[in-house]
């Protein structure tokens, strides 16, 4: 048996070799002495091949230790001289980028996707209309006739088309209910964001402009037990925690029963606080089952199919979670608050 | 809807506490808004008698008074002029709190100690009046808590009656749900009226000239002595919220919050021919109503008018001044009706015009309980205004409403509302609610209440069951959403957040303007308003137009910013557009748009200079979206675009369509919105991106041969696009051609004018060998020859 060739690999001495460089050009050639073409380590590992089959592992690894501590040690060492060595100051890295910023989606539609994506998990699509409506769709087919004091809770902007008061801008989501039920044939699992617009001026409080989200079912055998469970089931998907959801009943004249749905306050968890008025509660939103007439309207038999359909306010979401406020924050567009989050 | 609980409390005997009494209305739909309880900032406040009132020695408008409270004798200054000896008062001690948490001290008036005060109405918070002491009672024993006298330790329920529940506008509706939620009866008193005299009809005449509008009027004579009411009158009315006037007026109110049935007291000597006619209105009739507003009427406003057919009031919405009642009436018509809610509806709607009186109306009082709501009138007429009632009111009413009888199937009650319950239990949830049941099946008859105007159908009796039964207590389920085919986003959403999602990545911030602006705004754009859709209520009167572009929104709030010195932004918005109707349709041509702005400085020091925004910063995110969307043929070509600079800006096209402009803004446009110069843009239609031709996403295998690389410089006119010489490389020299890119532009004296140098850089491969030297000269020279001809360019040597 050979002797062991990588016997003359000595680390002690290559340790100290490059302690003695004194600058990164000697560095360098102590480098090439103990690593290069010609160094001892390279020549080992020449040997190897000619090595016994069981040899061979072990005088491998022997180099391979050796090369890997000596490059280690070299790093160290050319990691002392380079400063001293260097023409090039160091770089400060802390002064930021080439200043390319990444850009913010607006806090309404952050949420808006977020509800989205809830409810597509679900099994729900995503479903659009026009934002100016016709009498018939945002009023009428939903069970509002002409006269009807429901439409006086609406504060309307009318638009200049057609006969008076016929074209307007949607008062809520709404009528795209019945665009999606005009068009489409149960089972129909559908949420319908965007924009909606009430005669108010812009102030602390109120705005002509606002985002709702409008969910329907419709199927056989949807009960107003699936209506409960389902605003329970996306309170607490959205929100992020179990949230307990209460319903009173209330009117709107497309849904009979309607209900407003409210949640466990978010901010004192139903103890009681100044953002619930000491209720435990926060009101979210509107919600019922269909009403028959709605579906008379658009063709569905009331006798074969029932549905649930419920809405709220988007900006209420961020102003529940994050406590933005007043709701003209969302339209005044400071680039301070698009940049916030 | 304000409903005290010792109101509510005289008709069924709950006992619960206010806050559980509060939360069973939330169940019930008759939604708390505030719990108030008027008196609980009131503290030590007791009964006290005048012993003896002199004058104050050093002021002519204050008096001293002397006082008894019961447990003691003190003196007061106090400066109301209706103080008598052997009067009864609140009188509030030192220490003692008054509304507002206001706690009194002793101290001096004009010289004289004042151990505290005597209280007006005003001053206890019952209402406006401050002429005066509030009298009490001359029997009030003294030191007795004023909150007990006055019922201050009330609580009222201040609720938000939904407009399906007219019944509920009246203590009596609030009473029948609490009646029926707790398990108790409800007892509402017939009124006891004493007929004297000759009958109503003896010299009263009553036409109803339109029964559809009005179904059914009542008429009762009653002599009456006007005066005040007394106190637990004024305290209920004060705590509903009404103001006392008169014992009669006062009457009238207390029935309308009590029954929820409206009344008119018309001053019979001051109305004409001592007779009704009810008619409507001829269009352009004028009237002037109590306020003292002349109104114009149309021919569908209905009138109460006198025998002379002169209008005294507006039907059920408000009277006139001509007859109402005053001081000196001596005899009133007391009017009962029922009037058609959606008349009244409309009335009040056009005239702007609501009342307490409309808002019951409107929703529809219960036309069978009209007279009784008269009764009721007549009776307190009786107690607090010595009120002799004539016999045998008028009652025109040729139709009677019939109740409603609704089918019921207990099977349909149990799948709407996905709850087990039995025939019996869904009757007996409805019977304390005063619907009748006829039938001992599963299916039966519900008998509605005329007072329940809401419950004609199956579905209105379903949610009768729901309210009675309790929201909270149906199991809550997930319905199987699987036979829809499952949810998602369609290819159009999903692409429309990718290309949100590629300006963000572009270091835009979205923002969201409102979608309602100025013509002054699109004038200061450049834009046209001929084609514009205008709002005709708009509350901001001068932001009258439905934006047909997002564009100057988006400089209206890029000049908010700058007004809070933020100068540098990148702002985009993603949202409807409109624009006057294409032919024969109703509803506006309503498209989405995309628009970028960018203002100020591109802030890169000290990494690189900060520079002003440029066009190519606009360029470059259009290029993302084309990349993103991997569009084959999203171009940039010269045309009109309103509102940019004609020099700077350029047309946007996909697959030779024009779908948008982007470029640096007119030079005035910037200044007019208040931003700094040098703004850049573009807008365009997201539809005509989205449907623009994609690229083949088919694989092919990467060529591992050798690239060339070869510069070419051209000498152009300055009229052709570095894009049009890109695609005429491409097509010469075909899928050879792997990458090019303009990497250079000059111009000088020595090329000449408007002409300039274009240098392009050519990455060559083949897909299957190495290139030749001769295959390079040859693709370099019909690139050359392809560009010279093409464009009429020369190779710059």
């Amino acid at each position: 048996m050979p002797a062991d060739p990588s016997a003359e690999l000595d680390l002690d001495a290559a340790r100290a070799a490059v302690a003695g460089a004194g600058s990164l050009d000697e560095l360098d050639g102590v480098r090439r002495a103990l690593t290069g073409k010609s160094s001892a380590a390279a020549r080992v590992k020449q040997s190897i091949k000619e090595l016994p089959a069981d040899q061979k592992p072990i005088v491998g690894k022997a180099v391979s230790e050796f090369t890997a501590a000596v490059a280690e040690a070299i790093d160290a060492r050319r990691g002392e001289l380079a400063p001293a060595g260097s023409d090039e100051p160091p770089l400060d890295l802390t002064l930021g980028g080439h200043g390319r910023a990444r850009g913010h989606l607006h806090l309404v539609t952050q949420c808006q996707r977020e509800l989205e994506d809830v409810f597509v998990s679900l099994g729900y699509k995503v479903e659009e209309g026009p934002e100016v409506e016709d009498d018939w769709h945002n009023f009428q087919a939903l069970n509002f006739p002409p006269g009807h004091p429901a439409r006086a809770m609406q504060d309307t902007i009318y638009v200049n088309l057609g006969e008076p008061e016929q074209v307007l801008l949607r008062t809520h989501t709404s009528p795209v209910q019945i665009r999606v039920m005009e068009t489409q044939k149960p089972p129909i699992y559908s949420v319908m964001p965007g924009r909606t617009y009430r005669n108010e001026t812009l102030d602390a409080r109120h705005s002509p402009v606002f985002h709702q989200i409008e969910g329907l079912a419709v199927d056989r055998g949807i009960t107003f037990g699936d209506l409960a469970g389902t605003l329970e089931a996306f309170t607490s998907a959205y929100f992020g925690k179990k949230l307990k959801s209460r319903l009173i009943p209330s009117y709107f004249p497309f849904t009979e029963p309607s209900a407003e749905f409210a949640i466990t306050c978010v901010f004192c968890d139903g103890a009681g606080c100044r953002v619930c008025s000491k209720t435990g509660w926060i009101e979210l939103g509107g919600c019922g089952m269909v009403d028959p007439n709605v579906f008379e309207a658009v063709g569905i038999d009331p006798e074969e199919f029932t549905g649930f359909a419920f809405g709220f306010g988007l900006e209420r979401m961020p102003m529940l979670r994050y406590g933005v406020e007043p709701i003209k924050t969302f339209f005044d567009n400071d680039i301070r608050f698009l940049t916030r989050y | 809807m304000r409903a005290p609980l010792s109101w509510i409390r005289e008709l069924t005997p709950v006992e619960a506490d206010p806050l559980a009494i509060a939360e069973a209305l939330d169940r019930l739909g008759l939604e708390v808004e505030e719990l108030d309880a008027p008196g609980r900032e009131i503290n030590g406040v007791k009964a006290a008698k005048a012993l003896d009132v002199r004058k104050h020695p050093d002021a002519d408008k204050l008096q001293l008074v002397d006082v008894d409270f019961g447990s003691g004798t003190t003196t007061v200054v106090c400066g109301a002029p209706n103080v008598v000896t052997g009067m009864v008062m609140p009188y509030a001690p030192s220490g003692a709190t008054l509304p507002g948490g206001f706690t009194l001290e002793r101290r001096k008036i004009r010289g004289v100690v004042s151990d505290g005060m005597l209280c007006s109405p005003k001053e206890l918070g019952l209402g406006d009046d401050h002429s005066g002491i509030l009298g009490l009672d001359p029997d009030t024993e003294l030191g007795t808590d004023i909150r007990d006298i006055l019922g201050l330790n009330d609580v009222v329920f201040d609720l938000a009656i939904t407009p399906n529940r007219p019944d509920a506008m009246s203590i009596v509706g609030v009473a029948r749900d609490l009646a029926a939620h707790f398990g108790l009866p409800l007892n509402v008193p017939e009124p006891v009226v004493h007929e004297s005299g000759a009958p109503t009809a003896s010299d009263i005449t009553v036409v109803v000239d339109d029964g559809e509008r009005c179904p059914r009027f009542t008429a009762r004579r009653v002599a009456v002595t006007m005066g005040d009411s007394p106190a637990w009158m004024v305290r209920r009315l004060t705590l509903a919220g009404m103001r006392p006037i008169s014992n009669v007026v006062d009457v009238t109110n207390y029935v309308l919050l009590e029954r929820g049935q409206p009344l008119h007291a018309f001053d019979l000597d001051r109305l004409p021919g001592r007779g009704i006619v009810v008619r409507l209105a001829e269009a352009g009739e004028k009237m002037t109503t109590l306020d003292g507003v002349e109104r114009t009427l149309t021919a569908e406003d209905l009138l109460v008018c006198g025998a002379d057919r002169r209008p005294q009031a507006i039907a059920g919405i408000m009277g006139g001044a001509e007859a109402e009642v005053h001081d000196g009436t001596k005899e009133i018509l007391l009017e009962a009706a029922y009037f058609q809610p959606m008349g009244i509806s409309r009335s009040s709607k056009r005239l702007g015009l609501r009342s307490e009186s409309s808002a019951r109306f409107e929703r529809g009082v219960d036309p069978n309980g009209v007279l009784a709501g008269s009764a009721r009138a007549a009776e307190l007429l009786q107690q607090v205004a010595s009120g002799r009632v004539a016999p045998d009111p008028i009652d025109q009413y040729p139709v009677p409403v019939v109740p409603a009888r609704i089918s019921v199937r207990t099977a349909r009650v149990e799948a709407v509302l996905g709850l087990e319950l039995g025939a019996a239990r869904v009757k007996d949830a409805l019977r304390p609610l005063a619907i009748g049941i006829e039938g001992d099946a599963e299916d039966f008859v519900a008998i509605a209440p005329t007072f329940r105007p809401d419950l004609s159908r199956e579905i209105d009796i379903v949610e009768e069951v729901a309210r009675r039964v309790g929201l909270n207590e149906i199991p809550r389920t997930l319905p199987h959403t699987t036979g829809a085919g499952g949810g998602g986003l369609t290819v159009r959403q999903r692409e429309r957040r990718l290309i949100a999602d590629v300006l963000v990545g572009a270091g835009a911030a979205e923002a969201l303007t409102v979608p309602l602006i100025a013509p002054a705004d699109l004038e200061r754009f450049g834009l046209p308003l001929d084609a514009t859709v205008e709002v005709t209520n708009a509350l901001r009167a001068e932001e009258p137009l439905l934006r047909p572009a997002i564009l100057p929104g988006l400089l209206k709030a890029a000049g908010f910013n700058a007004g809070q010195a933020l100068v540098d932004l990148t702002l985009f918005e993603l949202g409807h557009v409109f624009a006057a109707p294409p032919k024969r349709q109703l509803l506006p041509d309503e498209r989405d748009h995309l628009a970028l702005l960018l203002t100020g400085t591109v802030l890169r020091s000290p990494i690189e200079p900060d520079r002003p925004v440029d066009v190519y910063d606009a360029v470059d995110v259009l290029e993302a979206l084309a990349e993103a969307l991997e569009l084959v043929d999203l171009r940039l070509v010269a045309g009109p675009a309103p509102g940019f600079d004609a020099a700077r800006a350029a047309v946007i096209t996909v697959d030779g369509t024009a779908i948008g402009h982007v470029g640096a803004l007119a030079p005035s446009v910037p200044d007019a919105f208040g931003v700094p110069a040098g703004a850049v843009a573009f807008e365009l239609d997201i539809d005509g991106l989205l449907h623009g031709k994609r690229r083949d996403r088919t694989f092919h295998s990467l060529s591992r041969f050798p690239a060339s690389n070869i510069d070419l410089a051209f000498v152009l006119e300055d009229t052709v696009p570095a894009a049009d010489v890109e695609q005429t490389l491409r097509t010469t020299l075909g899928d050879v051609l792997e990458a090019v890119r303009a990497f250079d532009e000059f111009r000088s004296d020595s090329l000449g004018a408007r002409r300039r140098s274009l240098a392009i850089a050519l990455r060559l491969r083949a897909a299957d060998h190495t290139l030749t030297d001769v295959e390079i000269g040859e693709l370099r020279q019909s690139a050359i020859d392809a560009v010279t001809r093409a464009h009429r360019a020369e190779l710059r040597g």
